[in-house]
């Protein structure tokens, strides 16, 4: 259990510590100290079963079918690097509360170093592939976040760009050669994975596996041609330098190589690839990083370097490289995290980390200067230090590595020449910071820092030293159990004894120290300084070519998105339209879309008169609609009303009620929108069409001639089947016994299929909501905000642009309609009531009274004016929508207190004196609901549309301001929006 | 009958694309506003033509699917034709307030080449 609090502690800390206040830099310290400190110990604590040789394992079933479980699985060499990560977040974490200014916004800082520590953590004790690549993943996310923590610098956020786009890029690699690997081996456990090595090798995908894993590690560390992400990271605060960027994520890459050395290594494709790209990024770095100004880019590039060289031994497919490989991973976490420290601890007190300023620190800061130069001299190998020990290791192997005569020369020859340039940068680094004339300039006066700052750079120093002189007591056992947990029983023989006595690998040392000894001196001699730039391989900028490749990469993206696709609205109709009809016709052509068999029915000549009405109003929208806007509106609603009465004729009387509903409302709608688009007076001249117009209205009468045909060849299709009834047959055989219902259309809106209708009535409501929104923030355009014709000259001649509110009757023409409107309203309000209330037997229900109802107000508004209607009443549609909406709702739950699920319904028989037998149901509350909503919607929008003319009353226009008081309408209009 | 119902849909679909195609504002309502009717009778079709046989039952009525018309696609099409309704005045108001914001009433929100 304790394996899953490692993994789960530091998620938990960090989401604890973002919600900190900004300035708690101490309470944030302590937090992620006290995590920090408790996970290490809980895997201190894990070390003897460890070192039994057991593995512990927490299983967490998730989707198993598939193998995906959450999948902990500690073994020795995840205790090792699981202790690095924690305890190694201890010191960090210590170093940072005296780093991180008291500026700083430090609840993020600490949140994701953290969330980092836990993702880390997650990632060495994965035991399944794919949450290994999750956890990887998330490491780099939070590699980005940090790096970009001073995201007010843009060296901060293009180095985390560079850097996640890199690493998370290889993580996708990644993935594909988890996935690859996990249909080879039939799983993705990792005891599985390891177990299947020799199926994994001999399968002929394991070139593919191969190049995606590495693709993967490979970019994760940094490791040539990919190392070029690393040192544009130091933007990042030192403390993250230290334990992201040289301790732990950038291990992650070897790690997985070390991981998976027994499925993966063995062949020689393995060894060329993994220890060319290690040999080339061990010289590439170490050269480099002789010529940096920066002393974190110094530590960046030997970062670089010395993971390298890691890469070079696992590449080497021998068992003792493996161990040295290992060993060398923790030393250098050790040497290398010190150094960074102590290079934030110059920034700190001088204000700058610049190699060509800094000089001579070492009488004000002894101490610092002490430990750098310990721990510097382990990066360079020199003896009794950490350093030397792994290095040996490596120079023994480079001279037993090959078979062919070249290799066994130039190995071991490269090796050294990378070890005088490790000596030569590290001598610089020391020497220039530390020794030296006292600097002049520095933005502070240096001194040395506070304990807190030391404490950890010296315990680190501590290590390198007793690991250098007595390895076999201190670092003995904990390597021994790592590496068995790869190699298994198959362990190699090594001795990490310091002296071996006189042999080639200890010649190799003193010859790379003197070698870079006198490398750095006639550097020293030649040029004084260094300029920053690497001779010889400057030109070749990894950064560069990145950047290079982003922008091509961007504008290539941009091309094809011009060639494929089109801001405007008509390409992108015609492309949906045409590919629907190709993939209709693919469908057709690959079933029979054929006439079938059912008898054909006479025609009936009132029938075919009505559609021959309907096709030539619906042929004369289409034409008209450009030019006779209300001329196609009305012919519009012709074929509406054929449409109306083709379903009454065929048995659907609900849908024929609802759709002359729909179809007076919606003609209203229509008209009040038309008088905000713009005159169109000129006539269309076929002659003095372009030819291009004139392509494209031919295209488009193809396109409508296909879509048409094709409609009506489907339809026929359908019409000439037999008729499919299974699902009706429920409806109709249950709708009575079960629903109480006669009218089985209505039943299944309101009963069966209520949920669907709530669903409905919801997003009817919503857009009523949206249309009222939109309204609100409208602005006409100038032309359509003079008063129509009709309306200026009924104004002038009553001498006021407004009608009286409290007139009984209006004057003039609108006299008698306005009585015959007042009279429609209680009658029209009481057949509403009637087509509600019978609804669930007969024709009728929510939809239809609701939709009647809305009308007969809409009425009322047309014919007196939206202020005459309010100044009698103030109908509240949103009142109405709401109410609707939690009757149908309480409808639906009432059900829970009956003991049965949402909507389910029920009724009540109730005997009342006079009246007689009450059916009380619940979907008749429900549909009661659906009624409200509609009212309210509809009259919503339509209300919110006609109150648009009173809002244009605010803008007073020369034209017709002769002596018309507008002020009066305006305020009222304002009243009414709101 | 069936073919007149099936040249209906195929008048009706065929000018409500034609519409849909055009570049005013006004068109493309229009026209969709024909192609619901269509694609609302096309969807009625699916329950067959059915004559004096609407789904309303009495208690004693047979209750045989066959000697009814269709209910299902029936509910389908009532509540199409609501929410029909309710996004016809969605894309009036975008429509108008587009005009509103561009100055024209051109699909793009500016006039096209031709």
């Amino acid at each position: 259990m304790s394996l899953l609090l490692i993994v789960v502690l530091p998620f938990f800390g960090s989401l604890a510590a973002a919600f900190l206040p900004s300035n708690a830099r101490n309470a944030e310290a302590w937090l992620a100290g006290i995590v920090a400190v408790t996970c290490s110990v809980l895997v201190a604590d894990l070390y003897p079963e460890i070192a039994r040789g057991e593995v512990l394992r927490v299983v967490i079933p998730w989707l198993p079918q598939y193998g995906l479980d959450f999948y902990l699985r500690m073994d020795g060499y995840a205790w090792l690097f699981a202790m690095l990560v924690t305890f190694m977040g201890a010191l960090v974490v210590l170093y940072a509360r005296y780093y991180m200014s008291a500026a700083d916004p430090v609840p993020r800082f600490f949140s994701f170093l953290l969330a980092f520590m836990g993702a880390m953590v997650g990632m060495v004790l994965s035991g399944n592939l794919i949450q290994l690549v999750v956890f990887w993943e998330l490491t780099s996310l939070t590699s980005f976040m940090l790096i970009a923590y001073w995201y007010h610098l843009s060296e901060a956020r293009d180095g985390a760009r560079t850097a996640l786009t890199v690493t998370a890029l290889g993580g996708l690699c990644l993935l594909g050669g988890v996935l690859l690997i996990g249909e080879i081996a039939g799983g993705y456990d990792l005891d599985e994975v390891l177990g299947a090595g020799d199926a994994i090798r001999a399968h002929p995908w394991y070139p593919a596996v191969l190049v995606l894993v590495l693709l993967g590690a490979l970019t994760k560390s940094a490791q040539f041609p990919f190392h070029f992400w690393l040192p544009h990271a130091m933007a990042a605060p030192t403390p993250v330098s230290a334990y992201l960027h040289s301790a732990t994520m950038v291990k992650a890459g070897v790690f997985l190589l070390a991981r998976l050395w027994p499925t993966l290594a063995g062949t020689d494709l393995w060894f060329w690839i993994v220890s060319l790209a290690g040999l080339a990024t061990l010289l590439l770095g170490a050269f480099s990083a002789i010529f940096q100004r920066d002393m974190k880019g110094v530590l960046a590039y030997s970062t670089i370097s010395h993971l390298g060289l890691v890469t070079l031994l696992l590449g080497m497919n021998s068992r003792v490289a493996l161990v040295a490989a290992v060993f060398h991973m923790m030393n250098h976490a050790t040497f290398k995290a010190s150094l960074f420290m102590a290079a934030g601890i110059v920034d700190h007190g001088t204000g700058t980390r610049d190699l060509r300023r800094l000089s001579g620190l070492a009488r004000a800061m002894p101490i610092t200067a002490t430990l750098a130069t310990v721990a510097a001299a382990a990066m360079a190998g020199v003896p009794l230090l950490n350093g030397f020990l792994s290095k040996e290791m490596f120079f023994a192997e480079t001279v037993f590595a090959g078979e062919q005569p070249i290799v066994r020369i130039a190995l071991p020859a490269l090796a050294t020449l990378a070890g005088m340039f490790s000596v030569a940068y590290s001598l610089r680094l020391i020497h220039q910071v530390f020794f030296g004339p006292p600097a002049q300039d520095l933005p502070r006066t240096p001194h040395e820092p506070t304990r807190g700052m030391l404490l950890p750079s010296a315990l680190l120093v501590l290590a390198c030293l007793l690991v250098g002189m007595l390895p076999g007591r201190t670092v003995g056992p904990f390597l021994a159990t790592a590496t068995h947990a790869i190699l298994g029983d198959d362990m190699p023989e090594y001795s990490l004894a310091v002296w071996h006595g006189f042999t080639l690998p200890l010649f190799m040392s003193v010859l790379a120290l003197v070698g870079g000894c006198v490398f750095y001196l006639l550097l020293y001699l030649h040029r004084r300084r260094a300029h920053g730039r690497t001779p010889l391989i400057s030109r070749f900028d990894g950064r560069r070519t990145f950047d290079v490749l982003v922008v091509r990469l961007i504008r290539v993206a941009g091309f094809v998105q011009r060639l494929i696709s089109s801001r405007r609205l008509q390409p992108q109709l015609v492309l949906i339209v045409v590919i629907t009809i190709v993939a209709a016709a693919f469908a057709g052509g690959s079933g029979s879309v054929a006439p079938g068999t059912r008898e054909i029915s006479a025609i009936d000549p009132t029938f075919a008169l009505l559609w021959a009405v309907g096709a030539a109003c619906a042929l004369g929208a289409a034409l008209q609609a450009k030019y006779h806007r209300l001329a196609a509106l009305i012919m519009v609603g012709g074929t509406g009303l054929i449409t109306c009465l083709t379903f009454a004729w065929f048995s659907a009387p609900d849908l024929a009620l609802t759709q002359i509903t729909v179809e007076v409302v919606t003609a209203v709608l229509i008209l009040l929108g038309l008088r905000w688009l713009p005159r169109r007076i000129e006539m269309d001249d076929p002659r003095r069409r372009t030819l291009r117009a004139r392509a494209r209205r031919v295209r488009d009468a193809i396109i409508a001639v296909a879509v048409g045909l094709g409609m009506a060849g489907l339809v026929f299709a359908v019409l000439t089947r037999p008729r499919m009834l299974d699902l009706s047959q429920f409806f109709v055989e249950h709708s009575l016994p079960q629903a109480g219902g006669g009218n089985v259309v209505n039943v299944i809106l309101v009963d069966f299929r209520a949920f669907d209708t709530f669903g409905e009535i919801t997003v009817v409501g919503i857009v009523a909501l949206t249309v009222f929104a939109l309204l609100r923030r409208f602005r006409p355009a100038v032309e359509s905000v003079e008063l129509p014709r009709a309306q200026r000259e009924d104004a002038e001649r009553r001498g006021s642009l407004t009608v009286d509110p409290n007139e009984l009757l209006p004057s003039g023409y609108m006299m008698v309609p306005a009585v015959l409107v007042r009279l429609l309203l209680p009658m029209a309000g009481l057949v509403s009531l009637f087509f509600l209330l019978r609804g669930h037997n007969l024709p009728g229900g929510g939809f239809i009274g609701g939709l009647v109802l809305a009308t007969a107000v809409i009425v009322q508004y047309m014919v007196g004016g939206a202020l005459w209607v309010e100044a009698r009443t103030r109908l509240q549609p949103m009142f109405w929508i709401s109410v609707g909406l939690l009757l149908a709702g309480t409808a639906g739950m009432a059900a829970w207190f009956a003991g049965r699920t949402f909507l389910t319904s029920f009724s009540y028989e109730l005997h009342l004196p006079l009246i007689g037998e009450v059916h009380l149901s619940s979907t008749l509350w429900f549909d009661i609901g659906v009624y409200m909503l509609v009212v309210g919607a509809t009259v919503l929008m339509l209300v919110a549309l006609a109150h648009q003319s009173l809002r244009s009353y605010r803008r007073p226009t020369g034209a017709h301001a002769s002596g018309v008081r507008v002020d009066s309408a305006a305020d009222v209009a304002t009243e009414v929006d709101r | 009958m069936e073919i007149i119902f099936a040249l209906a849909i195929g008048i009706l679909s065929g000018s409500g694309v034609w519409l849909l195609l055009r570049p005013r504002t006004f068109q493309v309502v229009m026209g969709l506003a024909l192609l619901s009717y269509a694609v609302n009778l096309f969807i009625f079709a699916m329950g067959r033509l059915v004559i004096d046989r609407a789904p309303i039952l009495n208690v004693g009525d047979p209750t045989d699917a066959v000697h009814y018309a269709d209910p299902v696609p029936q509910a389908l099409v009532l509540t199409a034709i609501v929410i029909s309704f309710a996004t016809t005045a969605l894309l009036l108001v975008v429509v108008l307030a587009a005009r509103g914001l561009t100055g024209t009433d051109h699909v793009d929100g500016r006039e096209g080449d031709a």
